[in-house]
């Protein structure tokens, strides 16, 4: 998979101002009676781009891929597709296939008929057919399963027939649903890699849908944080993770300790808050960030140093006492309590970990980190 | 629900089914009895059957019931189906629920009133009565009867199949065709049958609705009743009920059938 790393680290058509985006959402809100389903969203994807909508349940994301597919009309707006606007297209003339998130599969039809169908209806030869069904069977490891109908299946392995009946196609936009949810860790993995395998190799453009933060952080090019019908942020999954742009994106991505304060000094990008807890921080603020403006400060737990010794700095340090420790194999996390009573989570490779004499319960540490390891936070 | 046999339920069972056939076994036995006179017991015989399929009155009322039924049923699932249809998929049309009532009417409707109305229509569109009229009463009679039972089957129908349809390339009309048609098609099947009956054995509606030349079974039986009961009408109620049977055996013989592979193919492959 290094190689593939290194292919989708030069692909970045979002930073190029001339590209044409392949699929385009113009302000659009969709309304269902009085509810706002999703509201004024605008959000341009790229051709060949493997791209993420993550956010809680109910935040609209299902509503963003039936209206791509065409079983919804945007209330108002305007989705582009390669340059054309999709008003009034039914779904069977859209280039675009989805895997439904209830799979959808035709009960009168065993797995393999249920693979077949969008090929025979776009008349594709009977040899074909069969080929590209085996190939799908095989992708999604259900050879022996072909003559079964839905019924005669486990969860999971409905769940891919769903995604090899979407994918058997070859769309050139392929909307996932949780396509991955119902499998188990190891199957999920694997699966993971063929899809962007054949992502790559096929050059198609993939919309995902998933609830797992980790599975989009692998998959994707670039990830969309949704709430409640809105886009907060889109980037790459390291602009994400190392620089979110709001409390809301930082807490819904992987772990992260929050402190509160007030800004009291800029320069140079670096700004300098008293949090509640104590003590001083100075780090990398989010552009518009102003002295005296009340902020959050945002690290992760992996950032945090944690050590017996004062660290030799004013700023950026804070003592406290070990409450919990978790050890999780390759990593151990400290919870520790300020004095202040906040808990902050610190996680530590064990590679690091002093094997002779390690950090107990109860014991007082000092915390500490480097201004460029967190972000200070405006919302 | 315990599975042991105790005295109080063996003796609900049998007194249920004596209740339900010893009528039925009574009319098939006598059947085959040698006597004209239908209470006297005079030997075996199948003259009377013989003599049934020589009575052509018998036999072309059993021809037009037949058509009948075949026309109608067909034609009341075609139109049940579609009203089905209607009432499920467009919630929000004006008038759907005088739609709705007005599917349901016929089925509490007295039968006297549906076959008096239905002459008068007749009568006051000046068309004759016969074949044509009879079917068309049948039609629609059964047609709500069939619009329940398929649409109590495609309330459960989950559309997104459609939608999937659609997604993979189908127009409308073909997923309906390819999708839903196929996935409720034994609901259809089992509208059809029930309209095929509800035809065979209709005496009310097609009595107001009839006319010369196009006297059906039921009918032609009840009038000879009238005269006095021949072991003819034991023959011909003897044969109606052996088509019945044939008919709910074969059916739950497919379906029993499906089971059966669906649950061989289970067993053949590894979970
Ligand atoms: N047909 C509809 N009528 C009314 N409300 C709807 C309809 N479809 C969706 N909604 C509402 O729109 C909101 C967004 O729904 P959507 O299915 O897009 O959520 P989601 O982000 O996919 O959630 P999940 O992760 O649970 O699948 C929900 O609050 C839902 O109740
Ligand atoms: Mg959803």
């Amino acid at each position: 998979m290094k190689s593939l790393g290194n292919v989708r680290r030069s692909f970045t058509p979002w930073a190029d101002g001339a590209a044409r985006p392949y699929i385009a959402f113009e302000n659009v809100t969709k309304r269902f009676g009085d509810f706002t389903a999703v509201d004024d969203l605008t959000m341009h994807v790229y051709e060949r781009e493997f791209f993420s909508l993550l956010g809680p349940s109910g935040c609209g994301k299902t509503t963003l891929l039936r209206m791509l597919a065409g079983f919804e009309e945007p209330t108002s707006g305007d989705i582009l597709l390669d340059g054309q606007s999709l008003k009034g297209v039914p779904p069977h003339q859209r280039p675009v296939n989805m895997m439904f998130q209830s799979y959808a599969l035709f009960p009168h039809l065993t797995v393999a008929d249920n693979i077949a169908f969008g090929l025979k209806q776009e008349g594709m030869e009977r040899g074909a057919v069969a080929e590209r069904v085996d190939q799908m069977l095989k992708l999604v490891k259900l050879e022996q399963f072909a003559r079964r109908k839905p019924h005669q299946l486990s969860g999971g392995q409905r769940q891919r027939v769903a995604l090899a009946r979407s994918v058997a196609k070859r769309p050139k936009l392929l909307l996932l649903d949780e396509p991955l949810g119902a499998l188990d860790k190891k199957l999920r993995e694997e699966t993971q890699f063929e899809l962007m395998d054949l992502q790559e190799q096929l050059g198609l453009t993939f919309m995902i849908v998933t609830h797992d933060q980790e599975e989009a952080m692998t998959m994707s090019d670039r990830i969309a944080v949704m709430d409640a019908g809105i886009v907060v942020q889109t980037g790459t999954p390291g602009e994400i993770y190392e620089a979110p742009n709001t409390r809301y994106v930082a807490d819904f991505i992987g772990n992260v300790n929050m402190f509160e304060g007030r800004v009291t000094a800029i320069d140079d990008g670096l700004a300098e808050m008293e949090t509640g807890d104590g003590f001083g921080i100075r780090a990398v603020a989010q552009p518009g960030v102003s002295a005296g403006q009340h902020a959050w400060f945002a690290i992760r737990p992996e950032k945090v140093d944690v050590t017996r010794r004062k660290p030799d700095q004013d700023q950026n340090a804070v003592e406290g006492e070990v409450w919990d420790i978790a050890y999780l194999g390759g990593l151990t996390v400290f919870n520790v309590r300020l004095d202040s009573g906040t808990i902050v989570k610190a996680t530590v490779l064990n590679s690091e970990r002093a094997v002779e004499d390690p950090i107990g319960y109860e014991e007082r540490v000092w915390l500490s980190f480097d201004p460029d390891c967190g972000i200070l936070l405006e919302r | 629900m315990s599975g042991r046999w105790t005295w109080f339920n063996v003796t609900s069972v049998v007194l249920g089914f004596a209740f339900l056939y010893i009528p039925i076994i009574l009319l098939v036995i006598y059947s085959f009895n040698e006597s004209r006179l239908v209470t006297v017991w005079a030997g075996f015989s199948t003259r009377w059957y013989v003599e049934m399929f020589n009575n052509q009155g018998l036999m072309d009322a059993a021809w037009v019931t037949i058509r009948v039924a075949l026309v109608s049923a067909t034609v009341a699932t075609v139109l049940g189906t579609l009203a089905a249809l209607a009432l499920v998929r467009y919630t929000r049309f004006a008038g759907r629920t005088l739609f709705t009532g007005m599917v349901y009417a016929p089925l509490v409707m007295p039968e006297v009133i549906t076959g008096l109305s239905l002459l008068l229509l007749f009568v006051s569109i000046n068309m004759d009565r016969g074949f044509w009229t009879v079917t068309l009463a049948h039609i629609t009679f059964s047609l709500c009867f069939v619009a329940v039972v398929v649409q109590s089957r495609l309330v459960s129908f989950d559309m997104s199949l459609e939608e999937a349809a659609q997604d993979l390339g189908c127009t409308p009309f073909e997923a309906f065709w390819k999708v839903t048609l196929p996935v409720i098609f034994p609901a259809v099947i089992s509208g059809w049958m029930l309209a095929f009956t509800l035809s065979l054995d209709d005496l009310v509606i097609a009595s107001f609705t009839s006319g010369p030349g196009a006297t059906t079974l039921p009918m032609k039986i009840y009038s000879q009743v009238r005269l006095g009961v021949t072991p003819e009408i034991n023959a011909v109620c003897t044969i109606l009920i052996g088509l019945v049977a044939i008919g709910v055996i074969t059916a739950t013989m497919v379906t029993k059938q499906r089971a059966v592979a669906d649950a061989r193919a289970r067993q053949a492959d590894p979970a």
